[in-house]
C-alpha cells in the first residue's frame, strides 16, 4: 500500500500507463494514507467517494483509450478556497461553514476535466491569512516533520494543510494559493516544490478571494517534474477572469529538457537580511555553487527597496481584502448571527465568523482606504510597489533567473512566534517581493537544518517565464539530492 | 508632512471603534484598548514606508500589462435562482430575507 503513495506523479503516470495498478486502487492507497494522518489536521473535508468515483472513470478511460491526460487518476487534495460543486469550502473560515458551492472553480475544473481524483479539501489559514496555518477555524495543521524534543512544527501557510498532505504521503500532489508566499513558504517548511506562476497564469474564477491583485493558485508537489505536468493541468484563459493575460502556453514538461548552461543567475546582496538562519546562508551558497557547477553564471543584482517590500504588502493585502470580504455579511451565504436590524446583523455576524487574525487584516485595510488616509497610505504603497516591480526589471536586464532563500529560517513549533504579528510576517520577508511585482516563483527543497528540518531555495522568473523557473528548479533537485523523509513516514514511526 | 503628523498618532480607542464600525465588526469596549495597541504597533512598523522616495512615481493600478478585455454585451448565464439561493441563510420565495430595513 505504501509503495503506490510513495510515487512521483510521474511515476504513477507511467505505471497508470503501463496498467500496473488502477486508478482505484491508487486512490484506495491514497485514502487509507489520508486516514491513517489524520492527527495532522490537514483535511477539513475528506471526499473518499469522489475520488472512488473519479478513479473508476479514470480506469474506464483508460480501458477505452482515451485518457485525458499526465494527471488522469492521479489523486489530488484541493486547498480549501477552491470552489468546488457540492462539496463544502469554507477557506477555514467559520463564516462559511457549511457553504456548498454550487459551481466548480477554474483551476479545480481544470484539474477534473484532466482527470485528477480529488480526496479532500485542505486545511489553511484561515481565508490564507497566515504563515503557519494557525488561524484555522478548524484548527491548526502539524507538519510530519517532527523533531526528538516532543513539539510539533507548523508546517507553514496559508497552504498548510496542503503541504502536510503531500509531505505525508496522504497525497500525490495539491492546489495551493500565494498571496505573499502561501504556496512557496510551506512548500520549504514540508520539503515540497511549490510553484507561484506569473499573475495571470491561472485563473482566479471560482477562488475565494484574499487580495485580488495578488492571489494566484499554483501547484504543490513532492518533484519538479510533478510540478511542470500538474501546472499544466491547471492554466488556461479564463474569460471569467478579467485579469489573466491571453499568453500562449508552453509545454512545461518539455521546458525541462533543456540545459542551464550560460543562464545568468541573479543574486539579490539586499536579501541578506539581519534575522537570517546561519544555515539558510550557507544553502543559499551551495545552491550558488550548484547552479555554477551546472554551467550557471552567477551574477549579482541589486533590489534596493527589498526592505519595504513586507510593510507595502501589509498595506496592499489587507486594503483588498478588506474589500473583498465586504461580501461575508450573513445575507446571502454562510453565517448569519441574527439581529433586529440589519446594521447589527452585520455587525453580529462577522464578529462571531471571521477569527482574530482576520478581523485585524480587515480593520487595518478599512483604516488605510479611509477619507484621509487613504493618500499617505495605500497610494503611497502602490507607488513604493511600482518601485520594487520596476527594480526587478531592471534586475531581469541583467539575469535570467534570481536565486535566494524561501524564509529566513525553518519550520518553527507550534505556539512559537504568535503573540506578535510583527514576528510572524518576517517569514514572509523573501516571498512577497515577487508577488508584489506579480512574478513567477517557486521553493525547491535543497537541505536539511542541522537538527533535521527542511530548508528550501527560492528561484524568481520573469513574467511568463515559467519554462526558465523550472528547468532552473531541475538543476537544484538534481544537485541537492534530496530523498530524505519526513519523521513521520520513517521505518518504526 | 502628513506622515509625520500620523507617526505620534497612534491608533486611540475611539479611532479603533469607528474603524470596526466602518468595517461592520463588532467590537466590544473591554476589547478596544488591546486591539488599538496591536493595530498601532503594526501601523508604527509600516511608517517606515515614510523613508522611501516616491516622488515622481505612478502608483502601481495593475499587476500584469494587460488592457481589460472587453465581451460582447449580452447575456451569457443566468436564470438560476435556486443555484443563487442555494446557501441563504434564509430566504422567502425567490428573495433573500433580511430583517426588516424600512419601518
Amino acid at each position: 500500500m505504501s509503495e503506490l503513495t510513495r510515487l512521483t506523479i510521474a511515476e504513477a503516470r507511467d505505471a497508470l500507463a503501463a496498467k500496473k495498478f488502477t486508478a482505484e486502487e491508487l486512490a484506495g492507497a491514497h485514502i487509507k494514507a489520508m486516514e491513517a494522518t489524520r492527527d495532522l489536521n490537514a483535511f477539513v473535508t475528506e471526499t473518499p467517494e469522489i475520488a472512488i468515483e473519479r478513479a473508476k472513470e479514470s480506469d474506464a478511460r483508460r480501458a477505452k483509450g482515451n485518457v485525458a491526460g499526465g494527471m488522469d487518476g492521479i489523486p489530488t487534495a484541493v486547498k480549501d478556497l477552491f470552489c468546488t460543486e457540492g462539496v463544502q469550502t469554507t477557506a477555514s473560515s467559520h463564516i462559511l461553514e457549511g457553504f456548498i458551492p454550487t459551481y466548480e472553480s477554474t483551476v479545480s475544473m481544470n484539474l477534473r476535466k484532466a482527470g485528477s481524483v480529488m480526496l479532500g479539501k485542505t486545511n489553511m489559514d484561515e481565508f490564507a491569512m497566515g504563515s503557519a496555518n494557525i488561524t484555522s477555524y478548524f484548527g491548526p495543521v502539524k507538519n510530519p516533520w517532527k523533531l526528538n524534543d516532543g513539539k510539533d512544527r507548523v508546517p507553514g501557510g496559508s497552504s498548510g494543510g496542503s503541504a502536510a498532505a503531500v509531505a505525508a504521503r496522504a497525497a500525490m500532489c495539491a492546489t495551493g494559493s500565494d498571496t505573499g508566499g502561501s504556496i512557496r513558504q510551506p512548500a520549504a517548511f514540508c520539503g515540497l516544490v511549490g510553484l507561484k506562476p506569473t499573475y495571470g497564469r491561472c485563473s482566479r474564477w471560482g477562488m475565494v478571494a484574499f487580495a485580488s491583485s495578488l492571489d494566484q493558485a499554483g501547484p504543490m508537489t513532492r518533484s519538479v517534474r510533478d510540478s511542470a505536468i500538474m501546472l499544466q493541468a491547471m492554466v488556461s484563459y479564463d474569460p471569467k477572469d478579467s485579469t489573466m493575460a491571453n499568453e500562449p502556453i508552453p509545454d512545461f514538461e518539455a521546458a525541462l529538457k533543456g540545459n542551464i548552461k550560460g543562464l545568468k543567475i541573479g543574486i539579490p546582496k539586499e536579501y541578506r537580511i539581519d534575522g537570517m538562519s546561519k544555515e539558510t546562508e550557507t544553502l543559499w551558497q551551495i545552491g550558488i555553487d550548484w547552479l555554477k557547477a551546472a554551467g550557471a553564471e552567477p551574477v549579482e543584482v541589486s533590489l534596493p527597496h527589498t526592505k519595504d517590500a513586507l510593510a507595502t504588502y501589509y498595506i496592499v493585502a489587507p486594503a483588498e481584502a478588506s474589500s473583498n470580504l465586504q461580501r461575508y455579511d450573513g445575507v446571502r451565504y454562510g453565517l448569519r448571527v441574527d439581529a433586529d436590524d440589519l446594521t447589527d446583523m452585520y455587525e453580529k455576524t462577522r464578529a462571531a465568523g471571521f477569527g482574530r487574525e482576520v478581523r485585524r487584516r480587515i480593520m487595518i485595510g478599512t483604516y488605510v482606504l479611509s477619507a484621509g488616509y487613504y493618500d499617505a497610505y495605500y497610494v503611497k504603497a502602490q507607488k513604493v510597489r511600482a518601485l520594487i516591480a520596476r527594480e526587478f526589471a531592471e534586475a531581469f536586464k541583467k539575469a535570467d533567473v534570481l536565486l535566494t532563500p524561501t524564509a529566513p529560517f525553518p519550520a518553527f513549533a507550534l505556539g512559537e512566534k504568535m503573540d506578535d504579528p510583527l514576528q510572524m510576517y518576517i517569514n514572509d520577508v523573501f516571498t512577497v517581493p515577487a508577488s508584489l511585482a506579480g512574478l513567477p516563483a517557486m521553493s525547491v527543497p535543497a537541505g536539511l537544518s542541522a537538527d533535521g528540518l527542511p530548508l528550501g531555495l527560492h528561484l524568481i522568473g520573469k513574467p511568463f517565464d515559467e519554462e526558465t523557473l523550472l528547468r532552473t528548479s531541475l538543476a537544484i533537485e538534481q544537485a541537492a539530492n534530496f530523498t530524505t523523509l519526513p519523521q513521520l513516514l520513517r521505518a518504526g514511526s | 508632512m502628513k506622515f509625520k503628523e500620523l507617526c505620534v498618532l497612534a491608533l486611540d480607542t475611539d479611532t479603533v471603534r469607528r474603524i470596526a464600525r466602518l468595517a461592520r465588526i463588532r467590537v466590544p469596549d473591554d476589547e478596544l484598548p488591546t486591539l488599538a495597541d496591536e493595530l498601532s504597533r503594526i501601523m508604527d512598523w509600516i511608517e517606515q514606508l515614510n523613508a522611501v522616495d516616491t516622488s515622481n512615481i505612478e502608483p502601481m493600478t495593475s499587476v500584469a500589462d494587460i488592457r481589460l478585455p472587453q465581451r460582447e454585451d449580452k447575456v451569457s448565464d443566468g436564470n438560476a435562482p435556486e443555484k443563487v439561493l442555494a446557501n441563504a441563510p434564509d430566504r422567502q420565495g425567490n428573495f433573500f430575507a433580511v430583517p426588516k430595513v424600512v419601518e
